[in-house]
């Protein structure tokens, strides 16, 4: 079963649950359904190297910590595969970067990015992640991992993982607006009128 | 409709019976210290949201998307709020998938219908009719009377002054944003409010003494709303400087909404170089001539967007704040918006006393075709600094009663 159908054995089964199938039948198909989501992701956009490469450098950018899980955990890497495809503008720059990446480790230790240790990997994001440090001769490498951070942070904050992370409080049904509580407005030293 | 707002005084933003207006969100009473130490006016913002149930619509919930479409109506929008109650009358007849191709005319020069196509089998129809009203938006408007040739119009229907696409206008706009280390480290609490802003800046100074005519009105946002496609983008830019790992989502966490941003919408003046006109060469996918546009702001606009850029990073600093931004030069054109970015375009179809230099008259009504109006956007004779929704519905209105009236007089 395809990863698309599988999503949609899913829906149905909990549409259809309650009025046409059997208890036993809707189980079956949703046990089904869930085996399918664990076959891997395939991607639409990323070749194999490139997602690979994708699903290690997004956990470098944000990986998983006391609060919260990675980017990895959050579905990152097939927010971006999906963002490359409906937002096509951005494809040079992605490809692009990711081998930038690449001939820069191969440069550096003769091997990928991938191939390459932790130290090596680390040792290379510490030369491009600070933009006002960084030497002028990367400054390729620079704009395409502010552009590669911004991509992981869109993707993990607008997750359940990532609003949980940020204790977003929002969307949600309110009877009415009655204004930020005393302590958010103490904090930034302001009040109400009346 | 419903609109939420407080009453001013304020001569070109008059008052209304107005629903209660929200609380301000807590930056967006930063907003109005700030602007009270620069003079500027800062009040109770006024959109067309319910915050008291209204015409068996309920009240807002608060959700803060009514950009994604408000599924109560408590949001304002005609498709949603003004056709249902107008097919409830069962005198509505709605086609939908039509496409207009053409106004026709009868033998003495009245329109006498609308061809149109059927979008969902190509198919042509025409519907009669003993008025016809057009309101496909300034543009689409210009490019139906201008399609619309015969040999007593031939260049396009009530065209007779030349002026149909011409005198086309769009909101100036421009933006700055502001990093706030004081809103660093942020209290967690439910900041939606309304999908809009609280409060806002109407147009508060004296032209004479500056170096352009009319005004413009502020939009402010910030804090710690919906993370969304495009959250805290440009992360290096803030005082962590960029980084990865667990520094880096510490970060994104410590100055999760520490910013304010402030948007200006402000007044065209009309000018004889921005207009539209049918393109010679391309045709839509059902035959249909095509627009091709023309655009060219003068000092009036840069000068105006300029004093804008001014302004907001004056609030920003104000507020203690920094903006990430360097003040746009002049080759940058002061950082405007291009023609057609802030999707308020008016005019194509000027109302004016004289037929030889205006489309309409002050009830809508073509002055070459009696029995053929305009109910959009395009009879705007300017842009002033409002949103124009709002004024396109009291038009509208008016051109409704009036052809009501007419009718009822057997003058149409």
């Amino acid at each position: 079963m395809k990863r698309r159908e599988a999503v949609g054995a899913i829906a149905a089964a909990a549409l259809t649950a309650a009025f046409k199938w059997t208890p036993a039948e809707a189980a079956k198909a949703a046990g089904l359904a869930r085996e399918a989501l664990k076959a891997p992701y395939a991607p639409a956009f990323f070749t194999p190297h490139e997602w690979d490469t994708v699903r290690v450098l997004a956990d470098l950018v944000i990986p998983k910590d006391e609060r919260s899980g990675s980017a990895t955990d959050a579905g990152v890497p097939e927010f971006m595969d999906f963002m490359m495809n409906d937002r096509p503008d951005g494809q040079v720059e992605m490809r692009g970067g990711l081998s930038w990446l690449d001939a820069q480790c191969r440069e550096r230790s003769g091997k990928t990015f991938l191939d390459s240790t932790d130290a090596e990997r680390t040792g290379l994001l510490d030369d491009i992640a600070w933009p006002k440090k960084a030497k002028p001769e990367l400054s390729q490498g620079v704009a395409f991992f502010n552009f590669f951070r911004d991509l992981t942070a869109s993707g993990f904050y607008s997750s359940k993982i990532g609003i949980a992370d940020l204790d977003y409080r929002g969307n949600e049904f309110v009877r009415e607006w009655t204004g930020c509580p005393p302590d958010a407005l103490q904090k930034l030293g302001v009040h109400y009128e009346d | 409709m419903g609109v939420f707002g407080s009453k001013e005084n304020i001569p070109n933003a008059p008052d209304s019976l107005f629903l209660p207006a929200p609380k301000p969100r807590c930056y967006e009473l930063l907003v109005q210290q700030a602007a009270r130490r620069l003079n500027v006016t800062c009040v109770p913002a006024r959109l067309s949201i319910l915050t008291r149930p209204l015409n068996e619509r309920p009240a807002c919930h608060y959700c803060g998307q009514c950009n994604r479409g408000c599924k109560t109506n408590s949001n304002f929008s005609a498709t949603n709020v003004l056709i249902a109650p107008a097919l409830k009358t069962g005198r509505l007849n709605l086609i939908t998938h039509a496409m207009a191709r053409e106004v026709t005319l009868d033998r003495t020069g009245r329109a006498s219908g609308v061809t149109y196509i059927d979008t969902t089998d190509g198919s042509e129809h025409h519907v009669a009719a003993r008025v016809i009203v057009v309101a496909a938006s300034a543009c689409e408007t210009s490019r139906l009377l201008l399609n619309s040739k015969s040999s007593l119009f031939p260049n396009g229907l009530a065209n007779g002054s030349g002026t149909v696409g011409k005198y086309l206008t769009d909101t100036t706009g421009t933006d700055v944003a502001g990093f706030l280390p004081k809103m660093i480290d942020p209290v967690p609490h439910n900041h939606d409010g309304v999908g809009g802003m609280h409060v806002y800046m109407p147009w508060w100074l004296d032209n004479k003494k500056l170096d352009f005519p009319r005004g413009y009105h502020i939009e402010g946002w910030g804090g710690t709303g919906m993370p969304e496609f495009g959250f805290m983008g440009g992360i290096q830019n803030y005082p962590g400087g960029g980084g990865y790992g667990k520094q880096l989502k510490a970060d994104y966490r410590r100055y999760y909404g520490a910013y304010v941003g402030f948007s200006g919408r402000g007044e065209m003046i009309p000018n004889e170089n921005s207009y539209c006109e049918i393109d010679p060469k391309l045709v839509d996918r059902w035959g249909i001539p095509v627009l091709r546009f023309h655009w060219k702001f003068t000092d009036h606009e840069y000068l105006q967007v300029k004093h804008m850029q001014e302004t907001f990073r004056a609030l920003i600093a104000e507020m203690g704040g920094v903006s990430h931004s360097q003040m746009p030069s002049r080759e940058d054109g002061y950082g405007i918006a291009a023609g057609g970015v802030i999707i308020h375009e008016l005019g194509g179809a000027r109302m004016g006393s004289d037929p030889k230099s205006s489309v309409v008259n002050a009830n809508c009504q073509t002055h070459e075709v009696k029995n053929l109006f305009v109910a959009d956007g395009a009879p705007f004779t300017s842009q002033a600094d409002k949103n124009p929704t709002w004024t396109i519905m009291a038009l509208s209105w008016r051109t409704s009663e009036y052809i009501a009236n007419q009718m009822k007089a057997r003058a149409l």
